[in-house]
Formats: structure tokens, sequence, C-alpha cells
């Protein structure tokens, strides 16, 4: 995925606009951030999740760190191959690396995010 | 790397040899599924083998008995040996905690209890949490308990940013739900943030003062009158003790409840070597709710009181890790009052001393005077060097100082947390800031030399994210050409 094409929440996760699907990972800046990413906790199918709230947790060997979610709806699918490979995470944060797929339930909250233009301008601060 | 002791030893080695028995042996009427099949495959060893295999691997420890250990928020002061003469009188070792011989015993446990309530200005303890995390979960047990019996449901607790990672794990593990509190710009709490989330559904706010970052928080007492004004409950985290003995005292700053680290301000040994202690000391509305038993003082002598109708119940085997708290009343009889007034104000000097020495090679976020500890920033190191905090704590190792926390508190990038202690003198912090000071110039001059390290110690660095990843957590044999029966 090109990151030009992502929107970005300040707690450092990234979306993409599938239809009405929206995947969700983190950004390359979060990964560099966490260090090696050891342990992906994920969310259970089906499961509800506000945006704004907690849908998972990341282990690194530095810290471990919860997962918000930038947009509302239900968990469609979870990257599974995140339990054997926590790694991929790292390598491709933007590609494999990604971490849920959720039914968006209010489209409009994607207006609030940012491109990644002004996400990079956020972190140089 | 050392064999395990598993792959030493041969079978049929021994360290002892028993008599033979003269009981006729009996019928043991042991369920068939309760029998194991085979022979547990136990190290088979000589005595002289056992000896020596634990004895090298003891050599290999790195602790404060070896070499100066700085790590932040943990108190690594040395313990002297005078509490293990105490610990080791034979009246003490010598005692089931079930006898009723146990005047002495009982009676250790009272004066240990008068000493910390006066020393934190409470007005009762219990010494039974087993360590800090477990002596914030009994707490917040005991507020839990204390909401129930006024028929009061609060479900939020408040807690800082910079706090340690057990204050909202315990709060989490009582069923409470967890608000985080913002830092300002200084390091201390932001307050206008605290204001807009009290309220009446606020059990209780967990505070460590000073805090994480060694910074005092001066408004301590207006924070504990809002909290009371909306009924919540003041919780401290004791973890920083060391910076308060004889100075201030929580129970009058607005405290309610709070923990102590018996195995930090008071000497008990820890780092592997434990176990804890993590007293809580109470003010007088949770009496009624404290672990039971307690030990009550009577004109007949001491004695035990089970009947609590409203405690919490019991939190620990017996009474609390026994052991530890003789030593902690051990500490503080030597000491003094006077001695643990100096103990704070040494703890503080040695802190901004190193401090002093080492803000112009790493940042320094807080520049105000800390108190028993201070944090560093390794975030313009890595910038330049391409060298990160965690090589800086590699590298020390070389130097023969166990590296200080890092990586935390987590507000602040590449993190080095350092906690001198009062128990060092100023030649052994000269040592330490010169060995920083040269990891620092080596970083720039030869970085690999730090990024590998470390060099001189018995194992170099270990593949952390490996272990992480891949951990192997239970022996299998790996020859076998001595298959065990």
């Amino acid at each position: 995925m090109n990151p030009d094409d992502l929107k970005f929440s300040k707690s450092h996760e990234w979306v993409k606009l599938e239809g009405n699907v929206a995947i969700i990972g983190i950004s390359d800046y979060a990964q560099h951030e966490l260090n090696d990413i050891v342990f992906v906790e994920l969310p259970e199918i089906g499961k509800q999740i506000s945006a704004g709230g907690e849908f998972g947790v990341l282990e690194s060997v530095k810290t471990a760190s919860d997962l918000y979610s930038p947009v509302s709806g239900e968990v469609l699918e979870v990257n599974s191959e995140l339990e054997n490979s926590p790694d991929l995470v790292n390598k491709e944060p933007y590609g494999k690396g990604w971490i849920v797929k959720l039914q968006l339930s209010n489209p409009s909250e994607l207006d609030s995010l940012l491109n990644h233009t002004d996400y990079q301008n956020l972190l140089k601060g | 790397m050392n064999k395990l002791i598993f792959e030493i030893g041969k079978i049929g080695h021994q360290g002892l040899s028993l008599p033979a028995s003269d009981v006729p042996e009996q019928e043991m009427s042991i369920p068939g599924n309760y029998i194991r099949a085979e022979a547990a495959q136990l190290p088979e060893v000589s005595e002289p083998e056992l000896i020596r295999h634990y004895t090298v691997l003891s050599q290999k420890n790195f602790c404060v008995d070896t070499h100066y250990y700085p790590l932040g928020s943990c108190t690594m002061k040395y313990n002297p040996r005078i509490n293990e003469d105490m610990a080791r009188l034979s009246g003490f070792t010598s005692l089931h905690p079930l006898s009723k011989f146990n005047q002495g015993a009982l009676q250790l446990i009272y004066e240990l209890e008068q000493d910390l309530k006066e020393i934190f200005g409470f007005d009762a303890f219990t010494l039974q949490p087993a360590a800090g995390a477990h002596g914030e979960l009994v707490s917040l047990m005991m507020v839990k308990a204390y909401f129930q019996s006024r028929n009061e449901k609060r479900k939020t607790v408040l807690v800082p940013q910079s706090a340690h990672g057990t204050n909202p794990a315990s709060a989490s593990m009582c069923g409470f739900q967890v608000i985080e509190i913002a830092s300002q710009e200084d390091g201390t709490i932001d307050l206008v943030d605290l204001k807009s989330k009290l309220n009446t559904d606020i059990a209780a706010v967990m505070i460590t003062n000073p805090n994480t970052l060694g910074l005092f928080e001066k408004n301590i007492m207006e924070v504990a009158e809002w909290v009371h004004n909306v009924g919540g409950i003041l919780y401290g985290d004791g973890a920083n003790s060391n910076a308060l003995l004889g100075k201030a005292r929580p129970g009058d700053l607005g405290f309610d409840l709070m923990h102590v680290n018996l195995h930090k301000t008071f000497s008990t040994p820890h780092g592997g070597g434990g176990p804890g202690s993590g007293p809580v000391g109470v003010k007088k509305q949770f009496i009624p709710f404290l672990p039971r038993p307690i030990v009550l003082k009577k004109e007949s002598g001491y004695e035990f009181d089970f009947d609590r109708p409203q405690s919490i119940g019991k939190i620990k085997g017996f009474y609390g890790n026994f052991g530890v708290l003789i030593r902690a009343l051990a500490y503080i009889r030597a000491s003094g009052p006077d001695g643990l007034k100096w103990v704070t104000e040494q703890a503080v000097l040695s802190a901004n001393y190193l401090k002093e020495k080492l803000k112009n090679y790493w940042e320094l976020p807080y520049s105000q005077p800390c108190m028993h500890e201070f944090v560093l920033s390794g975030e313009k190191l890595e910038r330049e060097t391409g060298i990160k905090t965690l090589d800086v704590a590699k590298r020390l190792l070389d130097y023969g100082f166990h590296a200080p926390t890092v990586y935390f508190p987590m507000t602040v990038k590449e993190c080095l947390m350092i906690e001198p202690t009062e128990t060092e003198n100023r030649e052994t912090l000269d040592a330490f800031a010169q060995a920083m000071i040269k990891i620092y110039q080596e970083s720039h001059e030869n970085p690999d030399l730090v990024k590998n390290a470390p060099h001189n110690t018995p194992v170099s660095r270990f593949d952390e994210v490996k272990a992480a990843r891949n951990p192997i957590l239970k022996y299998s044999p790996i020859n076998e050409s001595q298959p065990r029966e």
C-alpha cells in the first residue's frame, strides 16, 4: 500500500478504505518507535469497536502499547498471520503487517483523520 | 554458557546415601491415576557437583554486593549484613508459623507496624502483602469494600500518565475502569485535567509522590482536598518513599491509603534475591477492612485477632513474608530517626549531584531540582550517532556498572532513569559519571564498540527479540546418549 493513499490518526494508526471496509494498521513511525514487535493481541471477529476505542495490544521488547481504532465498526477479519509472524508489523507496516478489517459504521469519521503529508508534519512537530 | 544441572552428572550419582529402612513396607492406598507411571527425570549429581554448579552460577551474578546498581525506581541500596544476622536468629528461623510459642514474632510484627505508622503518618498498617503491586491490589480491594459498606457504586480510578504500569493493572484487576491523568510540561500532574475528571464516580486517585520522574508533586495537599470533596480516596504508591523519610509523612499530606516497599526503602534484598514485602498503611476509616488476622497487644501478651467481619480476608499465606519483616525492623532500629532522615537527605543529594554531572551530555527533560532519582533522554545521542539507550545500558556493564532503568517512564524518549541511592560514596558516583561520559564519547568516535557491547561479561548480548518470539520454557534433552530410566 502506498502511504499517500492512507488516512492517519494522531495515535499513529492508519486506515485504508475499500468500499465500506476499513483496513487498519500502524504507521512506519509507530513500528520504529516500538522496536521489534514480539506479540500482537487481536480482537474477536464480530466485536463492535468505536472510534478511539481499544482493539488490541502490540507488545515489543521495549513496551506494550494499546491499539486505538481511528473509526467505528464491526471486526470482519483479523490478520491471523501476525500470531506467528508479529515481525510483519515491523517489516511491512503498510502491507502484510495490517492488523484488522472493520465493517465501517460511520464513514464520516474518516473526514477527521489526517492525510499522509499532514501526519508527517505532525511528527515533525 | 554453563551447562544446565540436567546436563551434568550421570545416572547413579548421588549426594547422600540413606541407611536401609527399618520400617516394614506398607501397602499405599493411593488411587492408580495419581501414581506416576515413570520416574521423574530429576538431575542426578554428587554433592560436590551440585555445590560447584550453583557456586559458579552465583559468581556470575551482577548484584548490589558486587557492583554499583543505580536502577531507577528500584532503590537498589546496599543491604546491611546486620539485617541478615537478625533474620538468622534461631528463635525466628526455627519457629513454625502455627506454633503457640510465637510471642517474639508477634511482637516483631506489632512493633514494625508501630514504626511504619510513625514514619508514614497512618493509623494502622498491614504487613501481609508480598510486594508493591500486591499492596496496590490489597489497597484497592479495601477501597472497594469501603464503598460497598456505604452502598456506593463508584466505578472509576484515575491514574497519572507517568505512573508505574502496575497502578492501572491493579485497578483493572479490582474491576475498576481506569482513566489517565495527563502530565504537564514540567513533568508533574496536569491539575486542570485532573480537576475536569473528578466526579462522584471516582473511587480513587492513585498518585506516586515523588512521581516516577523523581519530581515532587508540590500541589499534593490541594489535590487531596479536591479528591476528598467528591468523596474519593487518595491512594499513595510508596515506591519512591526513599525521598520522604523523616521529611514528609504521606498521611499528613492527605493520603488515605498507601503501600510501601520494604525491599526498596528498608534495605531488604530484591532483584531476584527477594522475596518482597509491600505493607499497606491506612487511615482510621479503613481499619475494619484490613486483611486478617491483625496482631493485638494485650496485657496478657500479643495475640492474633481473626474475628474481623468486614475484613477483605486473607491475602497471603500465614502473615506475609516474615523473614523480610525482621530485616526491615533491624534496618529501622539500626538507623534510628536521625539515620532515616540522613538516608533521604543523602539519596536526594546524590541524585542531584549525578544529574548536574551528566546534564551536559544527555538531555535533561525536567530541569528543576529532583528528589531521589532523575531521568535523562538519549534522543539526541541516537539522532547524532545511532546509539540507543539500550546500547548505553549494555556498555555500562563493561565498565562494571549495572544499567539504570531504561525506557521508563514512557513519556520520555530513549529514557534513562537513574537512582543513585544513599549507600554509595562520592568516589563511586564520580566513577559512574565518568563511565557514562566515556560511553557518550565512544558513541561519537567508535559507535560499533557501543553497539556490540557488552564485551567483558560472561555472555555477550542476548537476542532478546528471539527469546521473546520463540521462548523455550522447558528443558528437553539434546544429547540422548545418556538415556534416563
